[in-house]
Parts: C-alpha cells; sequence; structure tokens
C-alpha cells in the first residue's frame, strides 16, 4: 500500500486518496463551441503514463485536493502541493 | 514404525505428554512437539495421499516448506482444514486426520488410481474436458482430486487484531546473518524489529549448533534479544513475514501461541532479509516415497525435538553441511551411511561415527508404504529413512515481491538477489551464502554497527557439487510432490510446446499446490533448461506473489466482518421508534423504520401509505443530506454544479434540481433552499450525500478558490421529521407549532419554545407536505410532541416502505433506481434547462452529444396493468409485442397503490414519452403481460393536493 502526501495533512495511505485526472487538462468552454472529439477527449482520455505523471487527486478524509506529482514505475512520490489559485 | 523418541534429546517438555489422534489412532506426544514431530516419533509414516495420484506420502521436512503432511485438525469441536503439520503445535485433545484419503492415509482406497497414471498425463484436465460428454465425468473426477474438507459449522469469530507498526530497521530471518544484522543495527542507533516464523531465534543454528565468539550460540541469541529490546525493538517469534508491499509495507501474520494470532502491517525504512535457504530434495525413482526426508529437517527434528526419523539412515548428499547432519544423527544413535555424489578429494575429512561412501548417487527407492531399500548402482542398502539435501534454494521470495531481480551464480548453482534495492538489503544463506562466518559478516556489514563482525568456531567451509534430476534413470522422479509433477510430465510440457515457466508451471501446475513450489521450483525450472539446452537465467523464474506461505483468511479480514463490514448509519431516536412497533431495514447505508407492526410487509405498507393519503403519515427522514453552501459566490457554484438555474431562487424559497456528472447523466437529484442571499441548503439522496459534498467540493476548489465559497456536511447535526397528508397542517399545530401561511416550496427558520427550528414545504409524496428540522438534541422532543397528535387525527407513523408507494404514485424518482447509468433529465422530461440554459453548468456539453439527443432513448413513463393480482415484477423487461425479442427498457418500481386500488410502476422505455395510452408487453423470467404506458404520475396530476 503507498503512502501519498496530502499537502494538509501528510503522509497517509493510498486507500485515502481518489483520482480525478491528469494535469493540463483544461475544461474546453463554452460548450457550444466544443466539438464532439475535444470533449470525449477531455471526458474520457488519459495519457496513464509509465513514467513520472502529474495528476489531481482528492484526499477523501480532509476533502482538499491536490496536485501529485509521482513516478507510476517506481512508485516513487516526487511532490504533493494544493491547486493553484486556492488564495483567492 | 520407524521414527522413534530419543530419550533426552530435543527441547520438548517430557513432564507434560499430549494425548492426539491421527486417523482414529491414540498418539501420544509432549508439550513442545508439532503434529509433524509427534507423528514421526510415534513411528507414523504414511500421513497423507498425494493430490492427483494417491500415492503414499510421508512427513518431508520441518518447516513450512513441506510438500506432504497437509491434515485437517480438529480442536475444541471445529475443523480446521490443510493445515501443515510441520507448523502446527500439538495441542491437547487434538483430533489430526490426513487429506484426501478415505478410510484412512495408510490404507486409502483409491491407491488404485496410481497404477493407471499413464493414462493421467500433464495437462490431464485440459485434454479430458475437450472430448465430448465431460460433464459424466467431472463430478468423479473432483471427488477424486482435493485436499482436507471443509467444516461448515466453523466460522471462527472475527477477532484477530490488525496492528500498524513502524521501525527503522525490519530484519526477518533470526538464523545467524539476521541476528549479526539486528545486533549491528542497534548498535548504529536503529530501532530493530526482529522477526523469524520459528518458534524460537537462532534459524539453523538451532540444530547445526555451534559457537559464536567463543560463547555458546545460545548466549549470542538471549545477548541479541536483551540488547534489540532495550533500545526499544521488538522481537516476534512464530511470525511468518507473508508479503512485501509498496511504500516499505509488510504484512506478518504472528501465530501467537499460546494465545491467539494477530497479523502485523510494519512499516519499515529498511529491511534487512535473512530468510535463509530452503535445502532441495534429490531425484531419483520413487523418490516420493515415506521415509524420505530433507537433510537438516532430519537432523532438526533430532535436536529440537528428540524425534530421530530411522534406525537406519542414509543420507543423500552433494554438498558439506550434510556431514554434520550425519555427525548429529549418529551420535544420537541411528546407524548412517552417507552417501556423497562427489569424489573424496571434494569432501571434508571422514569421521569415525559414520560410514561415508563417495561418488555415490541414489538410483532409486523402494518399499511399501515407505522406504526398506536403498538403490546405487553398485548395490542395494537395507534403510528405513532416506535423507536427501540436494543443495540449497536461498529464500528470496521477499525480495522479489519488493521488486528485485535476481542473478544466475554458477559456482554456488542459485539464484541469488542483483545488487541491493534502496530499501532492502539480502544477506545470509538468502544471499547464497552457505558458510556461518561469511553469514554473520554479511548481516554485521548490512546492519551498519562498527567494530568487528561476530565469529564463529569450527565451522566447515562450504562446498557442493550440483545436482539434477538425471533423464536416463528408470522409474518416475518427482519434481512437485504436492502437485504430483513429475520429471516426464517436464518433458512431456517440453514436447508438446509449453517450454516457458510460466507455461510450464501452468500446463503441469508445478509449483501451485500450497506449498507453492518451494521445494520444486527449481527442479522444474533446471530440468526445462536441460531439455531445451537453455541456461537457467533464459528459461526465468515464475512471478513471486504474497503470501509466502498460507495464511488464514480470517486473519486478514480481521475484525471487519459481519456488523462491522460495513457498519450501518443509525438514527438518533432508533429506539423510539422500535418502541413504536418499527420493523427496520437499511436503505442506502441508513438502518431506518420499513413498516410498523407484525405481518405481511406489503400489507402493512399499503395501509400505512392509505393513511397518509387519508389524513397524515408521520417518519423520520434525517438521513437527507443536508449540506451548506455559504459565502459571496455561494449561488454560481450552485448554478454551475446544478442542471436548474439556483441563482435565480429567493431566499425563503426552495427549488427541485439535478446534479449532473460532467458526462450527463443524473447523479443526484433533490432540493436546495435558500436561507439567505449566501447562504443555501443543498438536499442530497440519504445514499448520495458524500459524492455530492465531494462535487461540490471539486468545482469550488478547481473553479471558484477558496475564498468565494465554503461547503459543510450538517446531516448529522439535525433531526428531520417529515408530516405528509392532507391533515399535516393540522399535526403541526396539535404539536404546538404555529406558521405562517406557507406554500408549497416556502422555507422558514424560526424559534418555538427556544427550539430552533427550519420548516420547508417540500414533498417527496405529492401531498401537502411540511420537513421539520431541528438540532437532533431536540428530536426526541418533537418526535413525541408530533406523534401524540396521531391518534385524534387518525395518522400514523409510516416507515419507509409507504414513502416508496407514495413517491411512485405521485411518479417521484429515486436516482439510482428509476434512473441508471446512461438517464440523463431530459429523459425525466427536464427539458428546460437544457433548451433554455445558456451559460456553463456541468455535464452540459455531454447532453448535446449524438448518443444525448437520439430520439430512441429511455424515457421515464408509468406502467398501468398487473401480474394477475400482483404489481409487473419489478426489473421485468419490455418488449415490442410481435417482433424478434428484444429489451425496449425495464420496470424500475412497481408497487400496488391501494389508495388508487390499482397496482402502478415506472419504467424506462425506449421513445416512452411518445408511446403514452400504447400498450407494451413486460416479460419476466419466461412470463409475459401486458400493460398500457401511461405518465408517471398516477396522482394529483394538476397539483391541487400539493399547492393545498
Amino acid at each position: 500500500m503507498q503512502l501519498f502526501e496530502c499537502p494538509f495533512c501528510g503522509k497517509r495511505s493510498e486507500t485515502e486518496f481518489h483520482f480525478l485526472v491528469e494535469t493540463g487538462k483544461p475544461r474546453p468552454e463554452p460548450s457550444a463551441d466544443v466539438s464532439a472529439q475535444e470533449w470525449t477527449n477531455y471526458l474520457h482520455l488519459q495519457a496513464a503514463l509509465e513514467e513520472e505523471v502529474s495528476e489531481i487527486w482528492v484526499h477523501r478524509t480532509c476533502g482538499e485536493f491536490l496536485i501529485l506529482r509521482r513516478n507510476t514505475r517506481t512508485r516513487e512520490i516526487i511532490a504533493s502541493e494544493p491547486l493553484p489559485g486556492r488564495e483567492q | 514404525m520407524t521414527g522413534w523418541r530419543h530419550n533426552s534429546l530435543g527441547q520438548i517438555d517430557r513432564s507434560k505428554p499430549i494425548r492426539f489422534r491421527f486417523d482414529g489412532s491414540e498418539l501420544e506426544g509432549f508439550d513442545g512437539d508439532t503434529i509433524a514431530s509427534a507423528l514421526l516419533a510415534s513411528g507414523v509414516r504414511v500421513v497423507g495421499r498425494s493430490f492427483k495420484y494417491h500415492r503414499p506420502r510421508g512427513i518431508f521436512s520441518a518447516g513450512n516448506e513441506d510438500p506432504n503432511a497437509i491434515v485437517d485438525v480438529t480442536l475444541d469441536g471445529s475443523t480446521t482444514p490443510n493445515l501443515r503439520a510441520t507448523t502446527e503445535k500439538l495441542r491437547d485433545g487434538m483430533s489430526v486426520a490426513s487429506v484426501n484419503t478415505s478410510p484412512n492415509a495408510l490404507t486409502d482406497n483409491k491407491r488404485f488410481i496410481d497404477w493407471v497414471q499413464r493414462f493421467l498425463p500433464a495437462g490431464f484436465y485440459y485434454k479430458t474436458f475437450m472430448l465430448p460428454g465431460w460433464m459424466r465425468w467431472e463430478p468423479m473426477i473432483r471427488n477424486m482430486a482435493g485436499l482436507g474438507s471443509l467444516d461448515r459449522n466453523n466460522h471462527p469469530p472475527a477477532i484477530v487484531p490488525q496492528i500498524n507498526a513502524t521501525c527503522e530497521v525490519l530484519v526477518v530471518g533470526a538464523g545467524p546473518a539476521g541476528l549479526a544484522a539486528a545486533r549491528s543495527a542497534v548498535e548504529a542507533g536503529d530501532k530493530v524489529w526482529l522477526v523469524d516464523d520459528g518458534e524460537e531465534l537462532g534459524g539453523s543454528l538451532r540444530w547445526l549448533g555451534g559457537e559464536i565468539n567463543q560463547a555458546p550460540w545460545e548466549d549470542y541469541v538471549r545477548d541479541t534479544v536483551e540488547i534489540i529490546k532495550n533500545s526499544g525493538g521488538c522481537v516476534l517469534t512464530h511470525t511468518v513475514l507473508w508479503g512485501a508491499f509498496d511504500h516499505g509495507l509488510y504484512a506478518a501474520w504472528d501465530r501467537g501461541y499460546p494465545e491467539k494470532g494477530r497479523q502485523w502491517r510494519i512499516r519499515a525504512e529498511r529491511v534487512i532479509l535473512a530468510a535463509g535457504a530452503i535445502e532441495r530434495p534429490l531425484w531419483f525413482a520413487n523418490n516420493d516415497l515415506p521415509g524420505v526426508m530433507l537433510a537438516e529437517s532430519g537432523l532438526n527434528y533430532a535436536k529440537n525435538y528428540g524425534a530421530i526419523a530411522g534406525r537406519k539412515i542414509v543420507l543423500a548428499t552433494g554438498n558439506n553441511r550434510s556431514y554434520a547432519v550425519a555427525q548429529g544423527l549418529s551420535e544420537a544413535g541411528a546407524d548412517v551411511i552417507l552417501a556423497d555424489a562427489r569424489d573424496k578429494s571434494d569432501c571434508p575429512a571422514e569421521s569415525g561415527d559414520f560410514e561415508t561412501r563417495y561418488t555415490a548417487t541414489v538410483q532409486a527407492a523402494s518399499g511399501r508404504n515407505g522406504v526398506s531399500r536403498v538403490s546405487f548402482r553398485d548395490g542395494n542398502v537395507e534403510a528405513d529413512c532416506l535423507l536427501v539435501s540436494g543443495g540449497y534454494t536461498p529464500s528470496v521470495h521477499l525480495w522479489c515481491q519488493a521488486g528485485g531481480k535476481l542473478d544466475w551464480d554458477v559456482k554456488g548453482d542459485v539464484l541469488v538477489p542483483r545488487g541491493n534495492m534502496n530499501r532492502m538489503q539480502v544477506v545470509g544463506a538468502a544471499n547464497g551464502c552457505f558458510d556461518l562466518d561469511a553469514a554473520l559478516a554479511e548481516g554485521h556489514q548490512a546492519g551498519g554497527g562498527t567494530g568487528h563482525a561476530p565469529k564463529s568456531q569450527g565451522q566447515v567451509k562450504y562446498h557442493s557439487t550440483q545436482m539434477r534430476p538425471d533423464r536416463e534413470l528408470k522409474g518416475r522422479q518427482w519434481i512437485d510432490f504436492q502437485n504430483d509433477v513429475t520429471l516426464k510430465d517436464v518433458a512431456l510440457a517440453d514436447r508438446e510446446g509449453f517450454r516457458s515457466v510460466e507455461h510450464l508451471k501452468r500446463y503441469t501446475t508445478l509449483g501451485m499446490a500450497t506449498d507453492q513450489g518451494k521445494t520444486s521450483n527449481f527442479a522444474g525450472l533446471a530440468a526445462m533448461s536441460t531439455l531445451t539446452g537453455r541456461t537457467i537465467p533464459e528459461t526465468g523464474t515464475t512471478t513471486y506473489r504474497p503470501p509466502f506461505e498460507p495464511v488464514p483468511l480470517n486473519s486478514i479480514s480481521g475484525r471487519r466482518r459481519a456488523n462491522l463490514f460495513n457498519p450501518v448509519k443509525r438514527l438518533s431516536l432508533e429506539n423510539v421508534y422500535r418502541e413504536a412497533g418499527a420493523q427496520f431495514r437499511e436503505y442506502g447505508g441508513w438502518l431506518r423504520p420499513s413498516v410498523y407492526g407484525t405481518g405481511d410487509q406489503a400489507k402493512l405498507a399499503q395501509s400505512e401509505a392509505y393513511c397518509a393519503r387519508k389524513s397524515v403519515g408521520l417518519y423520520d427522514a434525517s438521513p437527507l443530506g443536508k449540506i451548506e453552501v455559504l459565502g459571496p459566490r455561494a449561488a454560481e457554484l450552485l448554478d454551475f454544479t446544478n442542471y436548474v438555474r439556483m441563482s435565480t431562487l429567493k431566499p425563503g424559497r426552495a427549488r427541485y434540481g439535478f446534479m449532473l456528472s460532467e458526462s450527463g447523466v443524473v447523479f443526484d437529484d433533490g432540493v436546495v433552499m435558500r436561507i439567505d442571499d449566501d447562504r443555501f441548503i443543498v438536499s442530497a439522496s440519504s445514499s448520495h450525500v458524500e459524492g455530492v459534498r465531494m462535487i461540490l467540493e471539486e468545482i469550488r476548489q478547481d473553479r471558484f478558490g477558496s475564498n468565494g465559497a465554503v461547503t459543510q456536511d450538517v446531516t448529522s447535526n439535525w433531526t428531520t421529521f417529515s408530516v405528509t397528508g392532507p391533515r399535516a397542517a393540522e399535526l403541526l399545530k396539535s404539536a404546538g407549532i404555529s406558521l405562517p401561511a406557507l406554500s408549497h416550496m416556502d422555507v422558514i427558520e424560526l424559534e418555538q419554545d427556544g427550539i430552533p427550528m427550519r420548516i420547508a414545504r417540500i414533498s417527496f409524496t405529492g401531498d401537502m407536505s411540511y420537513e421539520i428540522s431541528v438540532p437532533s438534541r431536540y428530536g426526541r422532543d418533537l418526535d413525541s410532541r408530533l406523534a401524540s397528535g396521531l391518534g385524534v387525527l387518525q395518522g400514523s407513523r409510516i416507515g419507509l416502505e409507504a414513502v416508496m408507494i407514495l413517491r411512485a404514485e405521485k411518479g417521484y424518482i429515486l436516482v439510482g433506481k428509476d434512473t441508471d447509468g446512461i438517464t440523463m433529465p431530459h429523459d425525466l422530461g427536464w427539458v428546460g434547462p437544457r433548451e433554455k440554459r445558456l451559460d456553463e453548468y456541468q455535464g452540459k456539453r455531454s447532453l448535446f452529444t449524438d448518443e444525448a439527443t437520439r430520439n430512441d432513448r429511455r424515457e421515464l413513463v408509468g406502467l398501468e396493468g398487473s401480474d394477475g393480482d400482483n404489481p409487473i415484477p419489478t426489473g421485468a423487461h419490455l418488449i415490442p409485442g410481435n417482433e424478434a425479442r428484444r429489451s425496449l427498457g425495464f420496470v424500475t418500481s412497481s408497487y400496488f397503490s391501494e389508495y388508487l386500488n390499482r397496482p402502478i410502476a415506472l419504467a424506462l422505455l425506449e421513445s416512452g414519452l411518445s408511446q403514452i395510452g400504447e400498450q407494451i408487453t413486460w416479460f419476466d423470467n419466461g412470463r409475459t403481460g401486458t400493460a398500457t404506458v401511461s405518465s408517471a404520475c398516477f396522482f394529483d396530476s394538476n397539483g391541487g393536493r400539493l399547492n393545498g
């Protein structure tokens, strides 16, 4: 069982976390201008690379969303930070 | 009768005899025995029958690698199947039964199967079950194969604790290398956990003996334990470390003698693996006969249990460690002949205590139900025990589980760990180092301590020759004892093209038994590499996966079973409802009243629903989610997360809406109340509260930043009553709640008799309803005030079953019951926002895909019709009346309505809204009937009662 880092709570068991999406995928809008292919890619296409990746996860027990950088091959946790724009 | 008990050797307590039974016979052992040592000392040779051929089998080893000694154990009236006799301690009153035998191991009546073995080659199942008529054979074959039998009455309680622990250095294995590593790690200042699966620490020292630092090895063990404990570390015996998982997590099953066991989850910063090695068997005709045993196990039984495996012992070997075994057994009084495969020049000096033969390899063993003769090339030897040592296989299981790779060490004839991983180092025999001094030094260095490594005295330097199965020998040579795989089976797999180790394993079942091939995998691999002319590294190894040793499932599930598996949420007034006669059921994780009273539940629910329609019904709606959304941007947030705009809602009003997922599917429905400009309460379905909150939080944190709005789930702070029916207002009045006139969807907050309340005129039944929420501490008081008015008004408490009927009469849906994973809001008739909203909202784009705009989507409709006197079965498919059968949709909710005096149903039906008034056929498990498609609303379609 992996230990993920929550920027607010520290290291916790991976079972407390839930994967949302890979980073770098802004929501395409307004919807009237979004093609079916763009929308499909946004909804369903994850690169799922076996290397260093950057993903958005939620720490379900505290409810905070975070950006987790990790290596999916070696299972190394590289960095963990809050979502940008948190203080706006 | 061959094994015997020595009159002084061993750690057993001879003052405490233990009586037990094996296959019905009364036997005696001593406190400190394992089942296997007691059987051996009692002279029992045949302890079981093999899995496939029903060959007689005896005790083969003294550890968890034993492939033969599998037994069912009955203790205190309940039977545990398939325990390994070599690792279970003997207890008073134990009844031990061999597995896969009838009537007992010695006279098993299926022993004839071995005579027809040539009709049962490798891949037998694959071949047999290709033939027609296999179904006739299957039950018979199933009956013949297998292991122990399950005791259906054995339900071990869910009491095995699971304990988390952390340590700086985890040392696995307390043999010489592990002890030296643990000690030097403590000296280097680390907190150390030392874990060993044996009953005592010491590993191979326990039978090979020796002196460390000029003192008996026992002193070294005792000192090491002391310094580990004094430094805050921990020592666990009887504990098998069975799994290596991510990020330094290790699972250890503590057998916990004499108490109950426990499961440890240990997070270690660093691991030193000193798991030792498993002795390899030898290969010759009938090498599976009872009386054939691993050499060091024979010495282990003698030294620790006083159980001597035979009177006339032949020890066949090709390495130096066996000389100590022969010495020990001859000192114990056995007549030992050591047969070494090597030239005399490679062997240690001859001993005066036993006969040694050189360049001698065993060709065959023979005897009825056990070894009586051992054949060499130049003649036979009478013997009742044949000890074998084909070298050693390092226990690299945990290394490989943790992702480590192996290298082939040609000289040592072993696969050893390649390099060191970040968090794990392998030392001692597990690293292919079979010399005591070298193992001590490796351990000492890995521990990180300073100073000199511990030294042993008087050990013979390790040397071995390569031992392999010989295809030229006559007779059957067993590779895998537990699954009955012979050398011929490996050759057959090669001929038929199953040459990869992963194919070999699955085709022949080599290494797939409960011993996981601890004594057989290497031989299978070596045999295949010889057959294919490839090297060992080219042939490869199979994947190592947890568990290293069978672990009881109830120790893995721990306490999370039965009521604690997925605990229900409970109402604060549960006891009040019980006193009022409620029956309870689980609804979306909540334990709630289903009906009141006893008798036919469906009838009770109908009359409760009827009563609520005629007068007034009272039920607890506390599980309904209450999520507060506060802040200047709260309205904006809810606009985005909701299909229906909420920013246009006026304070003091409520509005029904949907939350969609980004794929446009209805995720939840419910009412949003606006209490103030910047304060909303989202009422989510009781089973979706956490999901709704998570979506709100996701959108809030991702789109709005943290200062615009906050959300909080306050569901459990409030007790909510729903009062529904034409006389609802009267019931409130009788409870002393005076209200201004409220219209449908009005919300007010007020204080009455010092009790703060929120009252909303919102309805889940289609009748005039009030939802009254009070802080939970006032719940009991308010309940008794409301309930005391029911009698006069001829109203009643109603359970959730009645609520289900009422909401179905009105056509109100339950998300997840009346919708499925593709239902969009326009399928439910809510087309407005999709057509009119110009702003962005969650799921919007998905409502305009090709799929979402099909004209044959399943839409929510009502059905009128019945199945005889009953409602149409829920789940029945709707099919075209005349054409080829295909499902056009299905019935989602179906009830008899006493108020309407007819059955009603809701259904999802392809293009359903355009078929209103038409006939449709329903189909359920072969039965069919007809129904008329109608609107989903059966009650008060103009809203007169609702707005009343």
